[in-house]
């Protein structure tokens, strides 16, 4: 269903420029149009995967190219929800534009539907792959929020403002969007660990391997783990969290794409194919 | 039919000779139909503030009608003329149109954006309502003014950023708590400045004042006035780490608040961010303070250069906003040239149709042995006669709609002709509805 895929990719790029436009010409009703075309582009895309479950069964995970479209769909949906809480149409010339990327980089890479090894089909994994990516997804935002916290606590400590200054929200709204995105990032990514170390275990019979994916995995699940910890009891906030959150992400960015391409290991697509 | 303004304003007439020529607002009636009782004028309205004092009218001799409008503003008032003269300013056609979209839409006023001046202008024209001193282009007019300062307002950002220092106050403030509710003030000292920001806070929903200050039984007095609590000087740190936003201006020499008892409050709040503005010269507040990582500091000269740069980004809006009021003033000439168009037009059939058929009448009844079928075609010929001519200068007349000299060949046509004024017979055929 390459043309509703190839649709879907349009309206993101739209919703991009829209909030794009409203970030740097300091339009307002240009953001609130931006929210509207996105909210029509997660419609389409949920329906590509809708098509796609159709033809070919399962979640929509099992190539990179679809792996790619299925975390721009939960980076949107994720996003319209925070914007549905915290009114944050800034934050759309960063999700936007990601999701746009996300589903060009996906049509770029081979549209191939693989045939999952029947050892592997499980309802385990679908559970897995959603969390994971859901996830990811709030992190990313989380992340996004981290920046935009920085830029603003810059611009206020060093009084010199800039354009974009009057279309960011607050440094309060800011902080909790970072808060609330890690408090929905981090149980979605420990379910999502736990549900894949089950999964292993009934494929392969152990629950833990240390494959790489695994591992930085781990890693990143700690640095989360930690900034959740130091939020809640030592009071972090602010400039230390958003920074915190961003190296945090750095490292997730890593175990999502850099594993894969450098390292290798069996959570490679590849390695899902019947060979 | 023209529009025609005459008026002074704070950048041609100082506030001396503003305030002998302003109209007072209890008193608008008589003006008004003096204006419109003069020779050349057919609707008025008088817009009168501390900043400005302006008589809009309709004319078709706007040449005259300015003569007019500046006599009787300085006769109104019993002022000589010639000294009034040098700080008058007159407009007519499409300038008096732009003037007026740039008056409402506050491009002309002294702080650039300010709100005031559209309710000033609609209160004017409540006036002119009121005694009905406006017609047909009057009212068109002064309602598209409004629209087109409205969507001044929402399209650019002129009026969006804070250029009074204690206005910037809030709004930093707002860009670090995002809602004021809830929110703890405390004043150190006494001053001017101090308390009007204060008083900005308390209107923004800050719920809590704190006031501390040498002299306690000032402190009281000031914290009465906010519904606040006075609190001692000698032990007003222990209350910081409640504090969100601090406002100082004690005339001490040294710091009362250092670094080091600030990183404290922090450690105290759970780094939850604190707004300090110290207004003192000398300082109150430790500068370092600002490299805290909760902390944001701001001094006067920092609130000032908030101010100025707010400033600068109102001029870069403005200019925006001049782009807007170009093609509005373009559209509305395009309405008001086509306005007499039409009736032109038919004022000029009706006349050479009545006298095609006066004529054509004569000569029917001198020649009394024509038949049916030779009279029928003496009529059409003179009917094709009367069209033949008529087809170009219609073509002209209609074609010059969306030209700048629409009312040229319009006026010629009325005066070669001797047609009827055709504006005032007519009702407002296509009212503004987007007000």
């Amino acid at each position: 269903m390459t043309l509703l895929s190839g649709i879907t990719t349009l309206i993101y790029l739209i919703a991009s420029v829209l909030y794009l436009v409203s970030m740097i010409g300091k339009q307002q009703r240009a953001g609130q149009i931006g929210r509207w075309v996105l909210l029509i582009g997660i419609v389409l895309h949920a329906t590509c995967f809708g098509v796609r479950h159709s033809t070919a069964g399962g979640v929509p995970v099992t190539s990179l190219h679809e792996s790619l479209s299925f975390f721009a769909w939960c980076l949107v949906l994720l996003f319209l929800l925070l914007d549905l809480r915290f009114r944050l149409s800034v934050m759309g010339a960063f999700a936007a534009p990601l999701a746009f990327g996300l589903m060009v980089a996906s049509a770029l890479s081979p549209h191939i539907v693989v045939q999952i090894n029947p050892v592997l089909k499980s309802w385990l994994f679908p559970v897995h792959i959603t969390f994971a990516f859901l996830g990811s997804a709030a992190f990313a935002l989380s992340f996004g929020a981290g920046v935009m916290y920085l830029i603003q606590n810059r611009m206020l400590k060093s009084k010199h403002f800039t354009g974009i200054y009057q279309m960011l929200p607050s440094l309060d709204t800011l902080d909790k969007v970072n808060y609330t995105c890690l408090s929905i990032g981090f149980p979605l990514m420990t379910l999502g660990i736990i549900s894949g170390a089950f999964w292993a275990n009934t494929a392969w019979g152990t629950y833990w391997r240390w494959d790489p994916k695994e591992t930085w995995a781990l890693i990143t699940w700690f640095l989360y783990a930690a900034l959740l910890h130091g939020r809640l009891t030592i009071g972090w906030r602010g400039r230390k969290a958003a920074i915190f959150s961003i190296i945090a992400f750095m490292f997730l960015l890593f175990t999502f794409l850099g594993v894969n391409l450098l390292l290798g290991g069996y959570h490679t697509f590849e390695a899902f194919a019947v060979l | 039919m023209n529009i025609v303004i005459v008026g002074l304003s704070h950048k041609t007439a100082p506030v001396e000779i503003r305030e002998k020529v302003a109209f007072p607002a209890t008193a608008m009636e008589a003006p008004l139909q003096q204006i419109l009782g003069l020779p050349s004028i057919s609707e008025a309205v008088i817009v009168s503030t501390c900043n400005r004092v302006e008589l809009y009218a309709i004319s078709r001799q706007p040449d005259a009608a300015v003569v007019e409008l500046k006599q009787f503003l300085a006769d109104f008032h019993e002022l000589n003329l010639e000294k009034l003269q040098d700080h008058l300013y007159d407009f007519e056609g499409t300038d008096a149109i732009q003037h007026v979209l740039r008056v409402a839409s506050s491009l002309d006023s002294m702080m650039i954006g300010e709100p005031q001046i559209l309710g000033q202008i609609k209160t004017a024209y409540g006036y002119a309502c009121e005694y009905k001193t406006v017609g047909l282009i009057l009212n068109r007019f002064l309602r598209k003014a409004f629209s087109v300062a409205k969507r001044v307002r929402t399209e650019t950002a002129i009026a969006s950023n804070a250029v009074s220092v204690s206005f910037a106050a809030v709004e930093l403030a707002r860009k670090i708590f995002d809602s004021l509710e809830n929110k703890t003030v405390m004043l150190i000292g006494a001053g001017e400045m101090c308390e009007l920001a204060a008083k900005h806070f308390v209107n923004n929903g800050v719920s809590k004042v704190l006031v501390t200050n040498r002299t306690f039984s000032r402190a009281e007095k000031l914290a009465e006035e906010f519904g606040g609590v006075a609190v001692n000087f000698d032990n007003f740190q222990e209350q910081l780490h409640r504090v969100d936003i601090v406002l100082s201006s004690t005339g001490s020499p040294d710091y009362v608040l250092d670094a080091k008892k600030l990183k404290q409050v922090c450690k105290d709040r759970r780094y939850k961010p604190m707004f300090m503005i110290d207004i003192a010269v000398p300082r109150d507040i430790d500068p370092a303070a600002n490299k805290l990582d909760s902390i944001y500091l701001y001094d006067v000269d920092d609130l000032q250069g908030v101010v100025q740069a707010n400033m600068k980004e109102r001029q870069k809006e403005a200019a925006k906003a001049e782009l807007i009021i170009n093609d509005e003033v373009g559209q509305f000439q395009t309405w008001l040239s086509t306005l007499e168009v039409k009736p032109t037009i038919v004022a000029l059939r009706q006349q050479l149709e009545q006298v095609r058929q006066v004529e054509t009448a004569k000569t029917l009844s001198s020649l009394n042995k024509l038949n049916e079928k030779e009279r029928k075609a003496i009529e059409s010929m003179t009917c094709a006669i009367v069209n033949k001519i008529l087809h170009h200068p219609t073509h002209i007349l209609k074609q010059t709609n969306n030209g700048g000299d629409g009312n040229l060949y319009i006026d010629a046509v009325r005066t070669l002709f001797d047609l009827p004024d055709p504006v005032e017979q007519q009702t407002d055929p296509n009212p503004d509805k987007s007000d």
